[in-house]
């Protein structure tokens, strides 16, 4: 950070004096109020850090429609077997116990003149400055003969919790030497090296219980993230068990019919005993009544996760479109460290430091076979643009790829504990 | 206090201008690069169908090892760099373009270079588009080169000891005056600790490209540094 420490605490007096005192009393209430949106990597990260860093200066209110948060990371270790489902889920009562105003209801609209949330309950939420943070809803029609009232027949298993247990025990059921097919989405898409991951979890299940089951994988893209390493450890765990059809043999070239079970290849059908369809994704859906997206995705300025469309909305995670980083819980939370510092600095006047970001995303191929890959970020005006870079290597001794995968499960309580408490 | 010589006053202002223009360099801008291209759009073509020309087609480019697309026929001289492990990133574009003869002698590109170190991240930006993007491909080549700023935070949480700190300037103290003053050699008293310390890691991991900070930097280590920076940040004269 090489702020100018006199620039710095000019800016932040001047901010104090002129601006956030001013519009606080103008609206007529005591505490600056924010709304969170959320509660994942970026809605609980946010309203955490707001809450314990304001000391009650500001009131903090978190809609979440769950009681129970069941992370997208290490959802696939579930899967693996590697985890139980409760250990994948968390409680909302450190968080309130934390001083957020924890509401379990679905936001159904934002009012962004009159400044308020709507909520499915019939609540009306007014906020000062307003955090999106609702990750992923499904592209409609992105993959022919899917809808979400497929989902039974051919989980997505891409938001945790009962999808994931669906998936898990379709898995559990499939007979000898049956058939896992999953439909890989198109890019940009929510934790790239998921889907991956899942086939590594998937062959392990499957070798250690049905290992003469087969799986298929549909991509509609030519490469896919820490490929090499994949096809490496697929190769060494897994040899002639995942065939992988990428965009070159038509892998986009996609139907799925969830009443006979089957899915068809560029032409090709096969019967699937056990279809995963992972459709084409999109901003969760109350970004897009609010008016902050365009197309798809939540555009923000990189220097504070604000909306391009409206100063008081600041959009984080996978539904936000900032740039170069990857959409991970890892990306999000380092997103809502950024954000929480502006908008407490924009409502209370405390000191605001320069964007830093950061981003590493673990993999587990097999038993203590972990892999990562990460980098580091800063603010541009057009973006959250890369600056550097690593990537595990291929042929890394078993050594270094358990000390990895030990270092993800540090690292998952570690994320954890800092986005809840 | 030392007296500084004349001749080596100069000679460090020198080096202050050059790593100014590298500094500048850093950031490019895709739309005033793709009017750069135009003078490379002859022989090379970039974007949705791009094929090879007289020249290879750029589109994937960074990240990607040099002469190892398999359907061009590429100079003796680049084959060789290839096999030697010469790769595409910002910083061999950079030197590359500049002056394409200095890393390959005997490329077939009869082009002189880009001399403006502005033209050349422009279209090194540009080209940039149309490589993976690292939102869908982690490991994809940066799109800034790296900045001071990228400094681990436990480095910069270090609480520095000033009366170790005394000890050390010593060793600065020849050059820069302990009572301020930045005629010839920059001012280092009451910086704000951060700058400080992020600087000298700057100089040390040689992103700051003063030949004799270098020296000096890397040998400090990381407490050094922070006591350093904690002495520099309140010495009273």
């Amino acid at each position: 950070m090489t702020l100018d420490r006199r620039t710095f605490l000019g800016t932040s007096a001047a901010a104090a004096g002129t601006l956030a005192a001013p519009q606080v009393l103008a609206d007529g209430h005591g505490k600056p109020r924010v709304v969170v949106v959320g509660g994942g990597a970026g809605g609980a990260t946010a309203a955490r850090y707001i809450a314990r860093d304001s000391k009650g200066e500001i009131s903090v209110t978190l809609i979440e429609p769950t009681r129970m948060y069941y992370t997208c990371f290490f959802s696939n270790l579930y899967l693996g077997g590697f985890k139980e489902i409760r250990d994948i889920g968390h409680s909302y009562g450190a968080l309130a116990a934390g001083g957020v105003n924890v509401v379990h209801d679905w936001a159904v609209g934002v009012d962004r003149d009159a400044r308020t949330v709507a909520l499915a309950g019939g609540a009306t939420v007014p906020y000062d400055k307003l955090i999106l943070s609702p990750g992923i809803d499904f592209v409609e029609g992105a993959v022919e003969g899917w809808d979400l009232s497929a989902q039974n027949a051919m989980p997505h298993a891409y938001k945790a919790g009962s999808q994931s247990e669906l998936l898990k025990a379709q898995l559990m059921a499939m007979p000898e030497g049956g058939t896992f097919v999953m439909v890989a989405p198109p890019n940009p898409f929510r934790c790239p090296p998921g889907p991956y991951e899942r086939v590594s979890m998937v062959a392990h299940l499957l070798r250690t219980n049905n290992p003469t089951a087969k799986i298929i994988v549909a991509d509609p893209k030519p490469k896919f993230s820490k490929m090499a390493l994949f096809q490496e450890g697929w190769a060494d765990h897994y040899p002639g068990m995942i065939d992988w059809i990428g965009e070159d043999f038509g892998g986009g070239n996609v139907s799925v019919d969830p009443g006979a079970m089957t899915v068809t290849i560029d032409g090709e059908e096969t019967k699937a005993d056990v279809c995963n369809v992972i459709p084409a994704m999109k901003a969760g859906r109350i970004a897009g009544l609010a008016g902050v997206t365009e197309g798809n995705w939540a555009p923000v300025n990189a220097a504070d996760m604000s909306s391009r469309a409206d100063p008081d909305i600041h959009v984080l995670g996978d539904s936000s479109q900032q740039g170069d980083m990857p959409k991970s819980g890892f990306s999000a939370n380092s997103q809502a460290k950024v954000c929480a510092n502006a908008v407490r600095g924009a409502l209370t006047g405390s000191k605001v430091f320069p964007a830093r970001f950061s981003n590493t995303c673990w993999s587990l191929i097999a038993p203590n076979d972990g892999v990562k890959v990460g980098a580091t970020y800063e603010a541009t005006p057009e973006k959250i643009a890369k600056i550097d870079g690593f990537i595990s290597a291929t042929g890394e001794s078993a050594a270094q790829r358990k000390a990895t995968y030990e270092e993800s499960e540090g690292w998952y309580t570690g994320i954890t504990t800092d986005m809840l408490g | 206090m030392a007296s500084v010589p004349v001749r080596h006053i100069t000679t460090l202002a020198a080096c202050l201008v050059w790593a100014g223009s590298v500094a500048s360099a850093q950031t490019g801008d895709a739309e005033a690069g793709e009017a750069v291209f135009s003078k490379c759009a002859g022989c090379h073509s970039v974007g949705p169908g791009a094929k090879h020309r007289i020249g290879p087609h750029l589109n994937g480019l960074f990240g990607r090892r040099a002469a190892s697309l398999e359907d061009f026929r590429y100079s003796r001289s680049f084959r060789r760099a290839g096999a030697g492990g010469l790769e595409w990133h910002a910083d061999t574009l950079d030197a590359f373009l500049e002056n394409p003869r200095a890393l390959a002698s005997r490329t077939r590109m009869s082009f002189r270079g880009l001399k403006d170190a502005q033209d050349r991240a422009n279209v090194i930006a540009y080209l940039r588009g149309f490589s993976d993007d690292p939102s869908d491909i982690p490991e994809a080549d940066p799109t800034r080169q790296g900045s001071e700023r990228d400094l681990d935070p436990a480095i910069l949480a270090l609480v520095g000891d000033p009366e170790y700190g005394a000890y050390l300037s010593g060793e600065c103290t020849t050059c820069h005056r302990a009572a301020g003053g930045d005629e010839g050699i920059p001012s280092i008293v009451l910086w704000p600790q951060e700058d400080f310390v992020t600087a000298m890691h700057a100089y040390k991991n040689k992103t700051r490209r003063h030949p004799v900070m270098q020296m000096i930097a890397g040998r400090l280590g990381d407490e050094e540094i922070a006591a350093l920076a904690a002495y520099f940040g309140q010495v009273q004269e």
